[in-house]
C-alpha cells in the first residue's frame, strides 16, 4: 500500500487465473472480468491510497450467486473483497493480495416496501440517493445522507456505518438498518436482527454495521424508512471566525435544541462553493453554519428563533433563512458538492475524518491550521460540526517534491491532537487501510484482542478482506503477500 | 476515580470460577438463572461525568437507573433507558427499550463506549466517547442484550437527549391505533390493549397542541380523546413481533396484552414461545460466545435466546 500518487499499481500481466474458469461456471463469462484494465481500475476506491492488486471481479445478480462466488474462492483458498461504488476513503475497498472482487452494483433492487413496519428491503448496490427519490411519493425517505449520496451504495453505507449531515438529528446508518440478509466468509447465509421489535440477543447486526467488507457480505438489507417532516427551515449563519461558529454549535446543543443538521464551512471552501454553485453563501465571513431544523411548523419556528439568538450571541454577523425550496436546495447543493469544488483550488487533497467533542471544536480546528501551517499545506475546513465531526482537506499537488511526505505527517498530527482532545479516529469514514496502524493510540493491545475475536468469530479462516481495521498484529494470520503489500502504507 | 473502580471490579472477577453480576434483581430471570456456585458480584456505582453540551453521560454499570434520570433530568437531559428500576449495567445487559422508544430511542443505540471486565479479568473498551463513531468493531452494540455473557460491564458512557419542554398522556376507547400512527408526526409511544388507545405525545406545546388537533381526525367511542397522568399498567412478558404483525394479534396465546404499535412489542400476561433457531446463526453466535468467554465462565446457564441449550 502506498499513496497514489508515489506508486502506481502496476497491472498485472494477464496469465490464467486458476480460479476464473471456475467462476466462470457459476457467473458466466459477462460477469466476470480478469481484465488488467477491470483490475487496475477495481485496484483503487476514492482515497489517496495505492498499491492495490485486484484478482477476478465479479458481478452477481443474486444472493445464491455471492454464495457461489464466496465458496468458490473458499475451494480455491482466496480472499474476498466486497465492493459497492468506490467511494470510500479509507480504503477499505482497495484490494490486498489479488483477492477475488464481488462488486454489488448489479444487485440494485429495490425488493419491498412495508409501511406498517415502516420497511425497505434493499439490494446492497442500491443507490442511497435513489431510494429517498423512490420513496418520496410515499411520504418518507432513508434518512443517511452522505455527501456522496448519489453514487455511494446502501451496501456501503452498512459496512462503513455510513454518517451525513441529518445524521445529528436522525442518527447514523446503523439506526436505521433492522436486519441483513449476510453470506459469511465461509459461505454459509444468515439473516442477522430482524424486523421485530426486539430481535433475540446477541446484536450480530449491529456488530456487522461498520465491518468494512471484514465480516462477510450484506446481500439484502432492511432499511427503516423515515417520514418526510412537515416543515423545514433552512438557516445559513455568516460569522468573522470558523471558532465563533463551532462555539455556537455547542452552545445551540448545550440549550437543548437538536437541530436535524449543523455543518460548518470555512472561508476558503465558502468561496470554492459559491463559485460552482451560486447560492448566495457571503464571501466575506470567516465561516459560516449552515443549520436546518425540521418537524411541525410552531416548533420549528421556536427552533429556528433559538439557534438565531445563540448564532447572534456568539458573534453572528449574517443570518439567513431559506425562503423556498429552491433557495434550501441549493445551500445543500453547495454543502454537499464541497469537496468537489476543491477541485479549483488544489489539484489532490487529503480528507481527514476525526471526531472531538463539541466543546473541544475550537481549539482543534485552530490547531489544524497551525499543523497545516507548519507543514507549508493548504487546509480547508467543511464539516458536520453538531456531531463534532472534523473534515480537514489538506490541499496538496502531488508533482511538488515532498508534498506527500508533509501531507502524511500533518494527517497524523490532526489525528493526534483530535485523540489528545477525547476524541476518536473516525467519525465516519472507517478505518480500511488509512487508519488501521493508528488504531494503537487509541486502543489498547486488550482492547484490539478483543475487537479481533469479533473478527475472527465470524471469519474464522481470515478471508474476507483480509489487511483491514485491525493492525497486522491484531488481525488475523495475514496472507504473507498482503503482509509486504501492506508494509509501505504511509508511502 | 472510575479508573480505580474498574480496576478493583476487575481485581473481583479474577480469571477463574464461574461469575454474574447482581444488579437490582428487576430482570433476574431473563435468560435463565446463574447455575448453581456462580460468585454473584456488584458491579461499581456512580455518575463519573455527565456534560450536557456533548449530550452524553459516562456511569459506573452499577448506579441505579433511576438515580441517572434523577441528575440527567435536573440538566434537562435523559437517556433510552427504561424507566423501570434496575441499575445501568442490567438494563444494557437485557436490552428491553422503554414502552415509548418512538420517543426516546432505542437502547442499543444509546451505547457510545463500553468498559467492561473480560473473561480472563481484564478491562477493555468498546467504542469511544463521542456522539459519533465508526473507529473498529463495533462492541457496545454487540453488548446490549449480551446478558453478561460476553463481559461484565463496568462503566459505560451513554448517548443523552434533552427532554421535551412538553409531555401529554391521552386516551380514548375504539381508536384505530394504526390511524393514530398515521396522523400523529412522531408520537413517542401509540399503545393500545385491545379497547383503549393510549398516545403519548412530547414536544413545543405549539406542536402537542398541533399534533393534539390531529388526533381529531380519527373516529373514537366514548368522550373522545382525555388527557391521563401515565400511560397503561404493562403485564410482565415481552413479545418481540413485527409492527404488521399487531393488526391481527391472537389474545387467545397472548392474555390480557398491550401492544406497542409502531414498534412492535406487546407486554402480555403469557410467556412468548420459544422461536426457531436458524442452524448456522446459532454456529455464530457459538463462535461469538465461545470467543469472549472460552471457558464459559459469565453467567453460566444464563443463555441469549439464540443460545438457548
Ligand atoms: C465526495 C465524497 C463525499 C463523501 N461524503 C461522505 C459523508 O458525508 N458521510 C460518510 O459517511 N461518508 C462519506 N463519503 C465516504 C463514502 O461515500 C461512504 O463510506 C460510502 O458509504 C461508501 O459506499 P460505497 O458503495 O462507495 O462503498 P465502497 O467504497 O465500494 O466500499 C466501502 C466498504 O464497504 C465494503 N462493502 C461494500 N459493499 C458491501 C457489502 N454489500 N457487504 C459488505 N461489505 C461491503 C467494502 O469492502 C469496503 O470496505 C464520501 C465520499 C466521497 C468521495
Amino acid at each position: 500500500m502506498a499513496w497514489r500518487a508515489t506508486r502506481r499499481a502496476r497491472p498485472q500481466p494477464a496469465a490464467a487465473d486458476p480460479i476464473v474458469a471456475a467462476l466462470v461456471a457459476v457467473l458466466g463469462h459477462d460477469r466476470v472480468r480478469d481484465d488488467a484494465a477491470e483490475r487496475s481500475l477495481l485496484a483503487h476506491d476514492a482515497s489517496v491510497f495505492s498499491g492495490g492488486a485486484a484478482g477476478p471481479v465479479c458481478f452477481p445478480t443474486s444472493t445464491e450467486e455471492v454464495q457461489a462466488v464466496v465458496r468458490t474462492a473458499v475451494a480455491h483458498g482466496r480472499a474476498v473483497v466486497p465492493r459497492g461504488a468506490g467511494t470510500g476513503l479509507a480504503g477499505g475497498a482497495i484490494p490486498l493480495g489479488r483477492p477475488v472482487v464481488v462488486v454489488t452494483t448489479k444487485m440494485n433492487r429495490i425488493l419491498e416496501v412495508d409501511l406498517d413496519d415502516r420497511v425497505a428491503w434493499v439490494e446492497p448496490g442500491v443507490v442511497n440517493l435513489d431510494l429517498s427519490t423512490y420513496l418520496r411519493p410515499l411520504g418518507y425517505h432513508f434518512a443517511p445522507d452522505p455527501s456522496s449520496q448519489q453514487a455511494c451504495t446502501i451496501g456501503g453505507n452498512v459496512a462503513n456505518n455510513s454518517g451525513g449531515p441529518h445524521c445529528l438529528a436522525y442518527g447514523v446508518t446503523g439506526q436505521h438498518v433492522l436486519a441483513l440478509d449476510v453470506v459469511l466468509p465461509d459461505g454459509e447465509l444468515v439473516r442477522l436482527g430482524g424486523l421485530d421489535a426486539e430481535p433475540p440477543a446477541y446484536d450480530l447486526r449491529g456488530a456487522f454495521i461498520g465491518g468494512e467488507g471484514t465480516l462477510g457480505i450484506a446481500t439484502r438489507i432492511a432499511v427503516r424508512i423515515t417520514k418526510n417532516p412537515p416543515r423545514v427551515r433552512t438557516l445559513l449563519l455568516g460569522f468573522d471566525t470558523i471558532g465563533d461558529a463551532a462555539t455556537t454549535v455547542g452552545r445551540v446543543i448545550a440549550a437543548g435544541v437538536v437541530p436535524a443538521a449543523m455543518e460548518v464551512m470555512d472561508r476558503r471552501i465558502t468561496a470554492a462553493v459559491e463559485h460552482f454553485v451560486h447560492a448566495g453563501y457571503p464571501l466575506d465571513a470567516g465561516a459560516v453554519l449552515l443549520v436546518e431544523v425540521d418537524g411541525l411548523g410552531e416548533g420549528t419556528a421556536v427552533d429556528a428563533e433559538r439557534v438565531v439568538e445563540i448564532g447572534r450571541a456568539n458573534g453572528a454577523t449574517t443570518v439567513r433563512v431559506a425562503a423556498t425550496e429552491e433557495e434550501r436546495a441549493l445551500l445543500w447543493k453547495g454543502r454537499k458538492t464541497a469537496f468537489g469544488a476543491v477541485a479549483q483550488i488544489a489539484p489532490s487533497y487529503y480528507l481527514q475524518d476525526t471526531v472531538v467533542p463539541r466543546a473541544a471544536l475550537p481549539g482543534v480546528l485552530q490547531s489544524v491550521y497551525e499543523i497545516a501551517e507548519r507543514h507549508g499545506l493548504m487546509v480547508v475546513n467543511v464539516f458536520h460540526a453538531g456531531d463534532g465531526n472534523l473534515h480537514p482537506l489538506l490541499l496538496f499537488d502531488s508533482r511538488e517534491q515532498g508534498a506527500i511526505e508533509r501531507v502524511h505527517a500533518a494527517g497524523r498530527e490532526i489525528v493526534e491532537v483530535s485523540l489528545a482532545a477525547g476524541g476518536v479516529l473516525s467519525g465516519e469514514h472507517g478505518v480500511g487501510v488509512e487508519k488501521r496502524d493508528y488504531m494503537p493510540l487509541q486502543f489498547s493491545d486488550v482492547d484490539l484482542d478483543h475487537q479481533g475475536r469479533l473478527r475472527r468469530a465470524f471469519d474464522p479462516a481470515c478471508r474476507a478482506n483480509p489487511g483491514k481495521v485491525l493492525p497486522s498484529g491484531h488481525s488475523c494470520a495475514d496472507i504473507q503477500a498482503l503482509e509486504r503489500a501492506a508494509a509501505g502504507l504511509w508511502g | 476515580m472510575a479508573d480505580d473502580a474498574l480496576e478493583a471490579f476487575a481485581a473481583e472477577v479474577g480469571a477463574s470460577g464461574p461469575v454474574a453480576v447482581e444488579g437490582a434483581r428487576t430482570r433476574w430471570s431473563t435468560g435463565g438463572q446463574p447455575a448453581p456456585g456462580t460468585r454473584l458480584l456488584r458491579a461499581p456505582e456512580g455518575i463519573v461525568e455527565h456534560r450536557p453540551e456533548e449530550m452524553t453521560v459516562r456511569v459506573l454499570a452499577g448506579t441505579s437507573v433511576d438515580e441517572l434520570h434523577r441528575e440527567l433530568g435536573a440538566a434537562g437531559q435523559r437517556t433510552a433507558l427504561p424507566r423501570r428500576g434496575g441499575t445501568v449495567g442490567g438494563a444494557l445487559a437485557v436490552g428491553e427499550n422503554d414502552m415509548c422508544a418512538l420517543g426516546r430511542g432505542r437502547v442499543r443505540d444509546a451505547l457510545l463506549q463500553v468498559r467492561y471486565i473480560s473473561a480472563e479479568g481484564a478491562v477493555v473498551t468498546g467504542g469511544g466517547p463521542t456522539v459519533k463513531n465508526v473507529t473498529g468493531y463495533d462492541l457496545c452494540r454487540l453488548f446490549v442484550g449480551s446478558l453478561g455473557t460476553l463481559g461484565l460491564i463496568g462503566e459505560v458512557i451513554l448517548r443523552t437527549n434533552p427532554v421535551p419542554p412538553v409531555s401529554r398522556w391521552l386516551r380514548a376507547e375504539g381508536a384505530d391505533p394504526f390511524a393514530v400512527l398515521d396522523v400523529a408526526f412522531r408520537p413517542s409511544a401509540v399503545l393500545f390493549d385491545g379497547a383503549t388507545t393510549w398516545v403519548h405525545l412530547e414536544g413545543h406545546a405549539a406542536d402537542v397542541e398541533a399534533e393534539r388537533r390531529a388526533l381529531r381526525g380519527v373516529p373514537v367511542g366514548g368522550d373522545g380523546w382525555t388527557e391521563c397522568e401515565d400511560g397503561p399498567v404493562l403485564p410482565p412478558h415481552r413479545w418481540s413481533l413485527r409492527p404488521c404483525e399487531l393488526r391481527h394479534l391472537d389474545g387467545a396465546a397472548l392474555g390480557a396484552y398491550v401492544a406497542s404499535v409502531g414498534v412492535g412489542t406487546v407486554f402480555a400476561s403469557h410467556a412468548p414461545p420459544p422461536r426457531p433457531q436458524a442452524p448456522a446463526l446459532r454456529a455464530l453466535a457459538e463462535r461469538v460466545k465461545h470467543a469472549f468467554d472460552p471457558g464459559g465462565r459469565l453467567n453460566p446457564g444464563r443463555h441469549v435466546a439464540l443460545l438457548v441449550p
